[in-house]
Parts: structure tokens; C-alpha cells; sequence
């Protein structure tokens, strides 16, 4: 009995993947659970094992290539099983991808429907949930909508008692700048550049970020840190032993984590029709990898140590650049930190990762003179950003927040009771 | 009202029939006695849910269908109502084609998809049992219309209820048949009642054939129907007129059914009597020719007791044949609403 | 191209139908001697005989009975009713016997027959003579419905209907048989079940038939001044219904509007916005809208009849409503 290999969703929001390697070559022995293959989703890069036991009779797609989620990549069988037939239909709608009739078995009166279009195979993201609550939009809306990736829920609508019609999802696509992106004149001749094909990840992030800022009514919050305190701390804890050292980084998070459980009015998700308040918090740490950003998260990052959120925001990190995270560990986030203070950035702003409303961009720690009871004094300064969809987040509850967090870095004591 | 009895037959209760030519005589005998077993194995088979839906039986009627349809040649028509299985049998369709259509399975003459009431043979030019009352009288003239049209000398006989002769669509039928001189023969088996009304309680005529005086040209005949040998002399010449003078009659049989209207009918008892029903039990049109032929030793007691060993097998046979047949397949359900064809 | 009415379009079909096979006869009240009530079997009488062309009395349920008849007996006949209000009488024939020959004779009686005539209102003819039947019709499996709109149609659709094998019940109108249009010379055919995309447009799909696909070309004419540009889709014959095609223009203008001649309830449109819903559902941006007549017999008096009719205004109405704009 042939089993064939399709292209699985690795990932909640993953539509298709590529290949990268194939651990088994053909004529190989494999067993129900072995590693077939790598493959870079939209995410991560993530195995593909084996569902069947035989020989890898046939790889259908090459390394490299990139195959849609519910297609067939190989066929495993018996040594001497004729597989022409199951070869013969790669590339065509599976029935991993088919969406089941259900009137085909019904009773014959029934017409039965014509055959449904194949349906993504991957469920709305849980980052991105569609909003089910009493919002009003045509069945078209919100095909659109789901195709654009949009939230049908965060789009006002136009038509009879507020229904979202197509023109309101053509509007918000237009105004999110979705499409229609300029792209840069380029170089006719010379080797003076090169061409790099979108990866997965980076077609995510694209279309993630896009979104984001184009319904997203944000604003921004600076403030300036003294972190002097913050940093004597590490010093000295770092001087009691190797178990003690952490970064300024790993202490940021932890007040950051801290300030947020005691204001849940930020530690939200827009959800269109409500917005989630969150009593616990899971906060989500910005990584850049070779490839672009990933959000790993540190799940209730207030009820953990600095150590325990060192160790841990370390080994996620690890494992970002390595591309080996799970759709577990990166989703799930109730806000975000992005940290470009190693990369001597003073101040920037942060994109929000919906549907969270806020993010807090970190900068470098400086010397600065500042003035300290009267007079100049050097003191070491961070500044931070912080993001906010005003649709949740008015400006004072988020200066409250930041104020918080202030007393927190800048009395770091207060870390440890 | 003072109910008016008439009684179908012309002589009294046990008359001898004339035997006729014995070789005739014994074809119609066989005929008639084999509709009757016939039926009773359909009561049989009925009660024991072989047979569902309305079912209505001929037990009683034999000499009009025998009659009749033994004067039609092979490319003549012949239409009915749903009191059709002793027409099919006298017709020539198989009794194991007309039993499987009972049974409901493949093998029926239509089948299984019509039932004891729908009974169709293209091959013996049997063009129906019909549900609706009077609804095939005109289809009967449209027959007649079409031998007309292609100056055939074909007849189409229409076998009706006595009810019948009530509805709009019986007048309008026949008007136009007199009008248009159609080679028809319409025949009302007037088995005395519509389902449970008697017919003086129905018609405003007193004589059913009487109809026919409405329209120019058209004989009204009425004839004993439980003698065969006077259905088959009435017909045969209406048949002629029909044929060789495109000339329509219409033909009272004069009858009686033996069973009540269909299986939840009861035989007697509300509206008609067990005297009553005793009465013309004496006339039984299958006994009657058996003894005039034993009377006039056309026929042995033993030929007699072997054509009963015979019409047995045959109906035996026919059950067992419906009852090995398979239920047409669920695909056949989608099949023969339309064809797909055109001229 | 010659221009010619609707009733000499239908002339021409029986005409050219009646030349190219001799089992074919007209029958029913006034189609011989007096030409036809509405003339459309003009100069057949003359032409083809009084075998072929036969004047019935008036008696809808026997002259159908007979047609049939004569159908299972080998011949094609075209039974014209003076009208489908009168041919309620004849129900019988085309519900019992026309369409459930072939099926409860297990296959071995089909039924070649046409019944024609005109349907629907016309100018105060008041309640009895001014009704649309083509839902009552339509619902009957074993018979195929048409109901054509022009006189190209007309004959096209009435030459197929005479050669199909199965009963046609072929929908007129006393208010289309004086409309012209183009019809070519020479013989053509229009195949049953095919519906007609009589206009192209983006914006929105009119699903109509029979007379009203004239109200149709009105509306789009009128709102393409003003920017909406709409699918015409004349279904032609409403059985069988071409569903591909209303599926096909339904997904490209992603809004509907029904429009027929009968009632509202349990109307064609009805069937129409079912077979939509089921299979056009995600592309729908607004609900399928429906313009018929009013819920009511219709009325002698001129004002009321025009309220009750459907029209272009309803239509343009319904339009802009699952446009949004109204």
C-alpha cells in the first residue's frame, strides 16, 4: 500500500512551503516517523516525516522548490508496487487540499453541489483571528477579506446597518497599502546588485507588517530611561557567579513583563468586534535572524525570574537564528519588545504585531550628561518607544504604563520582591 | 330513490351457455382462467406485502377483457384504466412480466416502475394502465387520430369504468372521435359500481349506452358481459366498423366485479349485499363456459381438471419469477424522465 | 438580416417544421379556418390541409388528450392553446399523462408533443385571462419549458422544441407576438437548456426570460447612462435550467436580481435565488432580489394593473439596491 508524501501545513498560517532538503534519497528504507525532508514554511524551517512505512520510491519535488500546502512531493511504497498512477497526479488538487461535499452521500433528491474550490488548508492563524461576533458583511466581503488576509471585524462598513461590502475590503486594502507597493527603479546592467527571491518568512513579514500599519490607528510614546542603576545591578550580580549573569536585555524584559501584569489595559488584543484584555502575559521578544524578524515568546514572563526569562530568551533566540522554532513558541505573544540597542540605534519606532496593541522599541544605552540634583552628572540613558493602537491604548494609559516601567529600570530593585 | 336493479346478465341464474367452436372455446377458457387464478394469486401475494400501493383486481370481469381483445389483430391498440392485469394477461403480456411489475423489480413490464396500475407493453402495442378517471379516454381518441393521420387501418380499443361516463373528458373524447370519425371502440365495463357508488346513483341515464346518442354516428351497444361468446360477437363487429368504416361505438358490458373496488375494499357489505353479490356469482363468465363445454362435450372433466394443472403452473411460475427478480437499481431512479433524443 | 415579427418567426418554425416531417400537425381552437386567434398559424390551413391543421372544438382537457395520444401512436404533435389561462383545463394531459408516460412506462412511451400558446398578461384582460405559469409548469420533471422572448429566439427555440422526442410546453406572450427583431433566413436552431447572455456587462446579472427580457434590455440601456453595466442572461428554457450560466455571470458581477412575469411565492425566481445561494454563496456581496408581479390577481383597472405588473422601474430599484446605490 503506496502512502503518498504531500506538503503539510508546519505552520497555523502556512499556504505553502520550500523544500529545502530531503534527508532520504531515493530507494531509501523509511518508517512511519522519520524525517523525510526540511522544509521552510512561512515561519520556520520544520521536518517533514515520513506517515507510511516502505522505500522513498519518488521525490516529486526538488530541493529548493517550492510546493503548495496539500500537494504531492513524493510517494512512498513497496520496492517492486507500480506507482505510475499516484505519480502521474502530482501537482493536482489532493485530497488533502479538497474540500469534502457533503451532499455527494446524501440522499439523491439532493442536488448536489458543483465541486468546491479548494480551500486553504491552513486555519486562520491564531495571531490573526477572524472575528465571529455581530459584525454584518456580505459572504463576498469576507471571502475577500480572507484572501487579503484581512480582518473583516476591523473594517467599517458602508453598506444597509454597517454590512461590509466588497468596496469597503477594496478600500482597506488600498488605504493598508496590501498592494500597489513601489518598488524601487533598478539597475538596468552590471553585477552591481543582486535579485533574492522572497523567502517564506519574508513574505510574511511583508504581508503581516503591511496590515499592520495600514488599519492599525497608532501613535507613539518616547521616553528616556536612566539605566545606571539597571546596569550596576547586572554588574554585581554577574560578580557572585556564572548563575547570575544576565543581560541588561533579559532585565528589561522582566520589568517590561512585571509593569505589564499590573496594566492589563495594554496587555490586549484587538479582536474587531472586542478587545482582549490578558491577565497573563506573554510576552513576545523581536529576533532578528538572517532572514528577517521572528517573534519568539516568553509565556508568562511575569511569573518567571530574571534568570529563568535569561536562560530562556536566550535559548529561544538561539533557536530563531537556527530557524528551528516551533508555530508554538512563536505564537501566542500579548506584546512585544524589539531590542536594536546592540546595534547602537538610540531610538526607533516598532511595528505592531497585530492583533497585539502595543510594542516597545528599545534603544542603546548611552552616557549622558544629565542633570542629577542640581547639577551635570554622567549618567547611562535608554530610550524607549513604545507603539500603540489607539483604538485600545489612549495616550495617558499608555504614559501611565511608561511611567511604570521607568520607576522599575530605574529602581531595578524592585525586580526582586 | 328506489334503486333500479338491473342485472347484467340476460337469462336467469344458472342458464347453459351455448358452447361455440371448440377450439375457440378453449383458447377464451384458457384465457379467462388464467386472469382469474392470476388475480387470486395477486389477492395472495397483496396480502403477504409482495404487492404494494392500489391494486385493484379483475375477478369477475374475464369475459370482457377474453372477449374483446381476442378480436384484435397484432397491430391494433389497446388502452385501460387501473384496473388493468386481466387486459395485459388477455393482451399477451407475460404473467411473469406483469406479476414482476406487481412485485415491483426489474423485470416488470414497465420496470417496476409503474406498478399494478401503469402495466405498458410496446411490444403487444398495450399502451397503459391509467390512474386518473377518464383521463386516457382521450388519449384513446389521439390514438385513433394517429391511425387516421397515416390512413392505417388499425383500431384503438379504450377499456373504461362505468364512472367514467361522468367526467368532462369522456364527452370531450368522444365528440371529437365522432366528430373525426376515429376508429376507436370505447368500452364501459359497467361493473355496476364507481368504487362505491352504484351507477344510478351516478349517471343521469339509465342506460350507460345511451351516452352515444349525443354523437352523430357513434353506436351505443350494450351486451351481456359475463357470456363471452356474446362480448366477443358485439365486439368483433364493432371492431369491423371501426376498421373498415373509421366509425367509433361505444360498448356497455354489462358486469360484475367478484372483489370489492381494490384490497381495502371489503367484498360486500356496505354498499352492495352478499345476496347480491351471490347472485351474480351464478353468472361466473369462467364456469359458465367451462360447463357449457363439458355439456356439450367440447371438454372432458379430466382436459378441464388439466388446463387448472396448467394455469397453476403458469401463475406459480410467474411469482416465482417476480420474486427472483432484483429491485431496479437506485440508478434507474434518474432514468427515462426525458430522453435525450430528437427527430 | 430580415426584420420580422414574433408571430411570423413562430409562422416560420411551424411552417418549416411542418415541410421537413409530415408527422407534425397543429391542433386546437381556431388555428385553421380562422387562421389562429392571434394569427400565428396564418396561411397554414391553405398550405398543409385540414388533416394537418385541425380546428378543435373547445375542449382543452380532449384536444390535449388526443395530442398525446396521438404522440404515443407515432405522430409529433403542436397543440396550441388560445391560452395558457385556458389550458388549466388541459392540466391534466400535460401533468398525468404528457410528462409521466415515458417514466411509468418504464421507458417505452416518450411522448414528442408541443404545447404552445400564449402566457401571461397582456392589457387588461383582468384576473382570469392575465397569468404567468411557469413556475406550475416548471415544476413538473418530465417536461421541458420555454419561454423565449424574441422573435429569433421564437424560432429557434420552437424548431428544437417540435424535434425534441419529449414534451415541450412552450411559453408565448399575447404582448411579444407584434415585437420585431432580426431573424435570418434559412434554418437555425437553438438548443433547449441553454440560456442566452444577451448583454455583457460587470456589475450585476438580471436573471429573466420570456417577455420580461424586453424590461431587461430597458433597465440595462438605462443604467449603463448611469455607469452600472449589467449581465443580461435570458435563461431561454426555464427546464432544464441552465444553472452554469447563472453560476458563471453570478461570480463575475457578484450580485443578482430576478426578474419574471408570475408571482412571488414559490416562483421561478425562487429556484433561481436557491441555485444561487447554493453555489454562488461566497461571491455574493449582496442578497439576490427578486421583481415579480404583485401578490394578487390580476386587476382590470389600468392604474392597478400597472402597479401590479413588474416593470423597469422595480427593476432599476432592485438593481441599485444590491448595488448599493440606491
Amino acid at each position: 500500500m503506496a502512502t503518498k508524501i504531500f506538503m503539510e501545513a508546519l505552520s497555523p498560517t502556512m499556504e505553502e512551503g520550500r523544500l529545502v532538503k530531503w534527508n532520504v534519497p531515493e530507494g531509501a528504507a523509511v518508517k512511519s516517523g522519520d524525517v523525510l525532508a526540511e522544509v521552510e514554511t512561512d515561519k520556520a524551517v520544520m521536518e517533514l516525516v515520513a506517515r507510511g512505512d516502505g522505500v522513498l520510491r519518488k521525490q516529486l519535488v526538488a530541493e529548493g522548490t517550492t510546493a503548495p500546502v496539500g500537494s504531492l512531493v513524493g510517494v512512498i511504497a513497496a520496492a517492486d508496487e507500480d506507482i505510475a498512477a499516484l505519480v502521474s497526479g502530482a501537482g493536482s488538487a489532493t485530497p488533502a487540499a479538497a474540500v469534502p461535499t457533503a451532499a455527494a452521500a446524501a440522499a439523491a433528491p439532493v442536488t448536489p453541489p458543483a465541486p468546491a474550490a479548494a480551500a486553504p488548508v491552513a486555519p486562520p492563524a491564531p495571531a490573526a483571528p477572524v472575528s465571529t461576533g455581530p459584525t454584518r458583511s456580505s459572504p463576498l466581503a469576507r471571502r475577500l477579506a480572507r484572501e487579503s488576509g484581512l480582518d473583516v471585524g476591523t473594517i467599517a462598513g458602508s453598506g444597509p446597518s454597517g454590512r461590509v461590502i466588497k468596496r469597503d475590503i477594496e478600500a482597506a486594502i488600498a488605504g493598508g497599502g496590501v498592494t500597489g507597493v513601489s518598488r524601487p527603479p533598478s539597475a538596468v546592467a552590471g553585477a552591481d546588485f543582486t535579485d533574492q527571491p522572497l523567502t517564506q518568512i519574508r513574505k510574511t513579514i511583508a504581508k503581516r507588517l503591511a496590515e499592520s500599519i495600514g488599519p492599525i490607528p497608532t501613535f507613539y510614546l518616547t521616553a528616556e530611561y536612566d539605566m545606571t542603576r539597571a546596569v550596576e545591578m547586572r554588574a554585581q550580580a554577574a560578580g557572585l557567579g556564572d548563575e547570575f549573569k544576565v543581560s541588561v536585555n533579559d532585565i528589561v524584559l522582566k520589568a517590561v513583563a512585571t509593569a505589564l501584569a499590573a496594566h492589563p489595559e495594554v496587555n490586549a488584543h484587538w479582536l474587531g468586534d472586542k478587545i482582549r484584555y490578558f491577565s497573563r502575559v506573554h510576552l513576545g521578544m523581536a529576533v532578528a535572524t538572517d532572514d528577517g524578524l521572528i517573534v519568539p515568546v516568553i509565556f508568562d514572563a511575569d511569573q518567571k525570574g530574571l534568570r529563568e526569562i535569561s536562560s530562556e530568551s536566550r535559548a529561544l533566540a538561539a533557536k530563531a537564528r537556527e530557524r528551528k522554532l516551533t508555530p508554538e513558541q512563536y505564537t501566542g505573544s500579548t506584546f512585544s519588545v524589539s531590542n536594536l540597542g546592540m546595534m547602537q540605534i538610540d531610538q526607533f519606532t516598532a511595528i505592531i504585531n497585530p492583533p497585539e496593541c502595543g510594542i516597545l522599541a528599545i534603544g542603546a544605552i548611552e552616557d549622558t550628561p544629565v542633570v542629577v540634583d542640581g547639577a551635570i552628572a554622567v549618567r547611562k540613558r535608554m530610550r524607549v518607544t513604545m507603539s500603540c493602537d489607539h483604538r485600545v491604548i489612549d495616550g495617558a494609559v499608555g504614559a501611565r504604563f511608561l511611567l511604570d516601567l521607568r520607576r522599575m529600570l530605574e529602581n531595578p530593585l524592585m525586580l526582586v520582591f | 330513490m328506489a334503486t333500479k336493479k338491473k342485472t347484467a346478465a340476460k337469462g336467469a341464474p344458472g342458464t347453459v351457455r351455448t358452447a361455440g367452436d371448440p377450439a375457440l372455446d378453449r383458447e377464451m377458457l384458457h384465457s379467462m382462467l388464467l386472469q382469474r387464478r392470476f388475480e387470486e394469486k395477486t389477492g395472495e401475494a397483496y396480502a403477504l406485502g409482495k404487492i404494494g400501493g392500489f391494486c385493484h383486481l379483475y375477478i369477475g370481469q374475464e369475459a370482457v377483457s377474453t372477449g374483446i381483445i381476442g378480436q384484435l389483430r397484432a397491430d391494433d391498440y389497446v388502452i385501460g384504466t387501473y384496473r388493468d392485469h386481466g387486459q395485459a394477461l388477455a393482451r399477451g403480456i407475460t404473467p411473469r412480466a406483469v406479476m414482476a411489475e406487481l412485485f415491483g423489480r426489474i423485470d416488470g413490464c414497465s420496470r417496476g416502475k409503474g406498478g399494478s396500475m401503469h402495466l405498458f407493453d410496446r411490444n403487444v402495442n398495450f399502451l397503459g394502465g391509467h390512474g386518473i378517471v377518464g383521463s386516457h379516454v382521450p388519449l384513446a381518441a389521439g390514438v385513433g387520430f394517429a391511425i387516421k393521420y397515416r390512413g392505417g387501418d388499425q383500431v384503438c380499443v379504450c377499456f373504461m369504468g362505468d364512472s367514467v361516463v361522468n367526467i368532462g373528458a369522456f364527452h370531450e373524447a368522444l365528440n371529437m372521435a365522432a366528430l373525426w370519425k376515429l376508429p376507436v371502440l370505447f368500452v364501459i365495463e359497467n361493473n355496476r359500481y364507481g368504487m362505491g357508488t352504484a351507477v344510478e346513483r351516478a349517471a343521469a341515464v339509465d342506460d350507460l349506452s345511451k351516452r352515444a346518442d349525443g354523437y352523430t354516428g357513434m353506436d351505443g351497444i350494450v351486451v351481456d358481459g359475463m357470456d363471452v361468446h356474446a362480448v366477443r360477437d358485439a365486439a368483433g363487429k364493432a371492431i369491423e366498423r371501426a376498421r373498415t368504416e373509421s366509425r367509433p361505438s361505444l360498448l356497455e358490458v354489462r358486469t360484475y366485479r367478484f372483489r370489492g373496488h381494490s384490497m381495502s375494499d371489503a367484498v360486500s357489505g356496505t354498499y352492495r349485499s352478499k345476496d347480491e353479490l351471490d347472485e351474480y356469482q351464478a353468472y361466473d363468465p369462467v364456469f359458465s363456459l367451462r360447463d357449457a363445454m363439458v355439456l356439450a362435450s367440447t371438454m372432458t372433466v379430466a382436459e378441464w381438471e388439466a388446463m387448472e394443472r396448467d394455469v397453476a403452473a403458469i401463475v406459480q411460475d410467474a411469482w416465482d419469477f417476480a420474486d427472483a427478480s432484483p429491485e431496479p437499481p437506485p440508478g434507474a431512479l434518474f432514468e427515462d424522465v426525458l430522453v435525450d433524443t430528437t427527430s | 438580416m430580415p426584420i420580422i415579427t414574433y408571430r411570423e418567426a413562430l409562422n416560420q418554425a411551424l411552417r418549416e417544421e411542418m415541410s421537413r416531417d409530415d408527422r407534425v400537425y397543429l391542433m386546437g381552437e381556431e388555428v385553421g379556418v380562422y387562421n389562429g386567434a392571434y394569427k400565428v398559424s396564418k396561411g397554414l390551413l391553405e398550405e398543409f390541409g385540414e388533416n394537418r391543421v385541425v380546428d378543435s372544438p373547445i375542449a382543452e382537457l380532449g384536444f390535449a388528450g388526443i395530442g398525446v395520444g396521438s404522440a404515443m401512436a407515432g405522430l409529433r404533435p403542436v397543440i396550441e392553446f388560445m391560452t395558457w389561462n385556458f389550458a388549466l383545463l388541459a392540466i391534466d394531459q400535460v401533468v398525468n399523462s404528457a410528462a409521466k408516460m415515458l417514466y411509468m412506462s418504464g421507458g417505452q412511451y416518450n411522448v414528442p408533443i408541443v404545447f404552445r400558446g400564449p402566457n401571461g398578461a397582456a392589457l387588461q384582460l383582468g384576473a382570469q385571462h392575465s397569468q404567468a405559469f411557469e413556475s406550475w409548469l416548471a415544476h413538473i420533471p418530465g417536461i421541458k419549458v420555454c419561454s423565449p422572448g424574441t422573435p429569433y429566439d421564437a424560432k429557434g427555440l420552437l424548431k428544437s422544441a417540435i424535434r425534441d422526442d419529449n414534451p415541450v410546453v412552450f411559453l408565448e406572450g399575447e404582448m411579444l407576438y407584434n415585437t420585431k427583431g432580426e431573424v435570418p433566413e434559412g434554418e437555425y436552431l437553438i438548443p433547449l437548456g441553454k440560456a442566452d447572455l444577451k448583454r455583457e456587462g460587470s456589475d450585476c446579472t438580471i436573471v429573466t426570460s420570456g417577455k420580461m427580457v424586453l424590461v431587461a434590455m430597458q433597465v440595462a440601456d438605462q443604467l449603463a447612462k448611469e455607469g452600472i453595466h449589467l449581465d443580461v442572461l435570458d435563461l431561454l428554457t426555464i427546464r432544464p435550467m441552465d444553472v452554469e450560466a447563472i453560476y458563471a455571470s453570478v461570480r463575475k458581477t457578484q450580485r443578482a436580481v430576478v426578474l419574471e412575469e408570475g408571482w412571488e411565492i414559490c416562483g421561478i425566481g425562487a429556484q433561481v435565488v436557491d441555485f444561487i445561494q447554493r453555489e454562488c454563496f461566497d461571491h455574493l456581496d449582496a442578497p439576490v432580489l427578486r421583481v415579480h408581479q404583485a401578490d394578487v390577481p390580476m386587476p382590470y383597472a389600468k392604474g392597478l394593473e400597472k402597479i401590479a405588473k413588474p416593470d423597469a422601474a422595480k427593476t432599476i430599484a432592485a438593481v441599485k439596491q444590491v448595488m448599493y446605490r440606491a
